[in-house]
């Protein structure tokens, strides 16, 4: 049987029903790796014998009877910054290739409570810095609906893992955008929640007030389920927001009638692709049509919010990637001065794109430039949130494109600011904390288009009520990825 | 304004980076375009805004003062490129 095709809302009831084993579950997704990941590239590691272990003792525990956990049985697989103790964790960079984390995440310990079952690491640009997962010291991972095309980033093994039906939901991380775009580029679901909500212990720093773990899934169903597993209070990071989390599934309704949706025009410029602004019109139109009240807003600071994140996230991620220096764990570069060592060390083990990023955040933090930089950024950065507050007095939650365009061809997009340009609908989102999801939504040339769902702090479930009604009154937002291209 | 091969080479040297020269040539371009777009932001008036640096409205979170089993000295220093005698070892400082 080909079980990898189902969601896994689908297998959920199978495995409960007894109707499949969690053995077999797990092998069919084995073999899908097998065979489609040599085109794909989705994942760095696999943890095969531990998962088909750890799925037989969950079928002898449903054979007794026994309690088993929400998500018992379901292959998954996880972004390779998120550390997985005793199996390797590289954030694809040189600095950590043989790098085993001495403890669990957060989300693991949460997904290894809940029985999920862990296939293996996936690719990343290199410290989730990047748009394309181009900047991977390791390997190209490339788009399932054309093996031409980036996945997008940097979350981009999640995304395509996902969409080739290599497992039935990963997580990634969003910084600017780097589960949502992807997420968009491979036709997946994909969501980044509010800030503070999913604890950040345990996964490895890029910029720390602007990251956030979130799932990727096949459908909004599913996205709903991981959420719940995922999200809570946590006292290891002390950016976790102790709140009340709901159940996510109850927000799993067919009906938009009277929701107030804001479309803010900024992010309808002229970047923004006839292809993608079709589809996501359609979209506009398809809500009205089912009772909700659409109107058009102002966000005028938008064009801001992206050099504002790139100080911001750079200067975080200087002082957060300080921390590489051959002394802990992963590379060193053996030198007979400590001075040396760190510097060879550093610049042995860091890709091009990851030194970019430090040396430009050193940059705006010294000595002279902290206030033209730095200090402007953050105060954008709340002229960028304000903007969202006085959108968010009109409106239940907004909506844009996830993405100015489709995905792009490798190698396509080599100049910096074109390649940040692609972040542009996403990167207030994370300026501000807010949460923010990405369905698919129809396709342009082939490849699919993503439609952005912004919220308001905590409100998840808005999202996901939206999407799932959009899901269940198009035939748009479930795409099957077609394998093209790729010949040698 | 444009940096120069003197401000790359100081950055590196705070970054703790030792870059080839080809490399710095390189970080110098692609900064002075970065640099260049961030010119855009002089022309916002943050004169009465505030700075935010963080979204959550969560200050100074601290924990009750109890026990906690902590990593065993042997995991954490599994991944030591050198160690001795429990300890990280690294090259001779003074």
């Amino acid at each position: 049987m080909n079980y990898f095709e189902y969601k896994m809302h689908e297998i959920i009831d199978l495995l409960e029903k007894k109707e499949v084993s969690a053995k077999e579950v797990t092998a069919s997704i084995y073999q899908r790796i097998e065979d489609k990941d040599p085109d794909v590239q989705a994942y760095l590691t696999l943890n095969k014998d531990k998962a088909l272990q750890k799925a037989m003792e969950i079928d002898e525990k449903r054979a007794k009877n026994e309690a088993v956990g929400k998500l018992a049985g379901i292959p998954m697989a996880l972004k390779d910054n998120m550390s997985t103790m005793d199996l390797l964790t590289t954030c694809s960079s040189e600095m950590l290739y043989n790098y085993l984390p001495p403890y669990d995440a957060t989300v693991v310990k949460k997904l290894n409570d809940a029985d999920a079952v862990l296939l293996g690491k996936l690719n990343m640009d290199e410290f989730a810095m990047g748009s394309s997962t181009e900047t991977s010291a390791f390997k190209k991972t490339r788009n399932p609906f054309n093996l031409d095309y980036v996945p997008g980033g940097s979350s981009g093994g999640s995304a395509a893992a996902v969409a080739a039906d290599e497992a039935f939901f990963t997580l990634g991380s969003d910084t600017g955008g780097s589960i949502r775009q992807p997420a968009a580029y491979c036709g997946v679901v994909g969501m980044k929640p509010t800030y503070g909500a999913i604890s950040r212990y345990g996964l490895i720093a890029f910029a720390s007030s602007l990251d956030q773990i979130g799932p990727f899934t096949k459908d909004v169903t599913d996205c709903a389920l991981v959420m719940n597993a995922i999200t809570g209070h946590d006292g290891n990071d002390s950016t976790s927001a102790n709140v009340e989390y709901p159940d996510y599934t109850k927000a799993l309704v067919n009906d938009v009638k009277g929701l107030r949706i804001g479309i803010p025009k900024e992010y309808f410029g002229e970047g923004v692709s006839q292809g993608v602004r079709d589809n996501i019109n359609d979209a506009i139109k398809k809500l009205e049509e089912l009772g909700a009240e659409v109107g058009e807003c102002s966000m005028p600071n938008t064009d801001y919010a992206m050099p504002a994140y790139y100080i911001i996230a750079t200067a975080e991620c200087s002082s957060n990637l300080s921390r590489y220096d051959g002394v802990r764990y992963g590379l060193r570069s053996e030198e007979n001065s400590l001075m040396e060592m760190f510097c060879k060390t550093r610049n042995k083990g860091f890709g091009s794109e990851v030194k970019s990023r430090i040396m430009l955040g050193t940059y705006a933090l010294s000595a002279g430039y902290y206030d033209a930089y730095y200090l402007k950024a953050l105060k954008v950065r709340n002229l960028v949130k304000k903007d969202f507050d006085q959108a968010f007095k009109q409106f239940d939650l907004l909506l844009t494109p996830t993405a100015p365009g489709t995905s792009f061809k490798f190698g396509e997009i080599s100049d910096p600011i074109s390649m940040y340009l692609l972040d542009v609908c996403t990167i207030p989102v994370n300026l501000a904390g807010l949460p923010g999801m990405s369905i698919p939504y129809g396709t342009s040339e082939g490849m699919p288009v993503g439609l952005q769902l912004i919220g308001k702090p905590f409100d998840e479930s808005t999202l996901l009520r939206v999407a799932y009604t959009l899901e269940k009154n198009t035939d748009k937002t479930i795409l099957k990825a077609g394998f093209k291209g790729g010949a040698e | 304004m444009k940096i120069e091969l003197k401000d790359v080479e100081y950055v590196a040297n705070l970054a703790r980076l030792e870059l080839s020269e080809p490399e710095k040539e390189e970080q110098l371009e692609k900064l002075n375009r970065i640099l260049d777009y961030m010119e855009i932001l002089a022309k916002v008036d943050t004169k009465d805004t505030a700075p935010l640096a963080h979204v959550l409205p969560i200050h100074n979170v601290l924990r009750k003062d109890e026990v906690h089993q902590t990593l065993e000295t042997e995991k954490t220093l599994q991944n030591a490129p050198e160690e001795s005698q429990g300890m990280f070892r690294v090259p001779k400082i003074v």
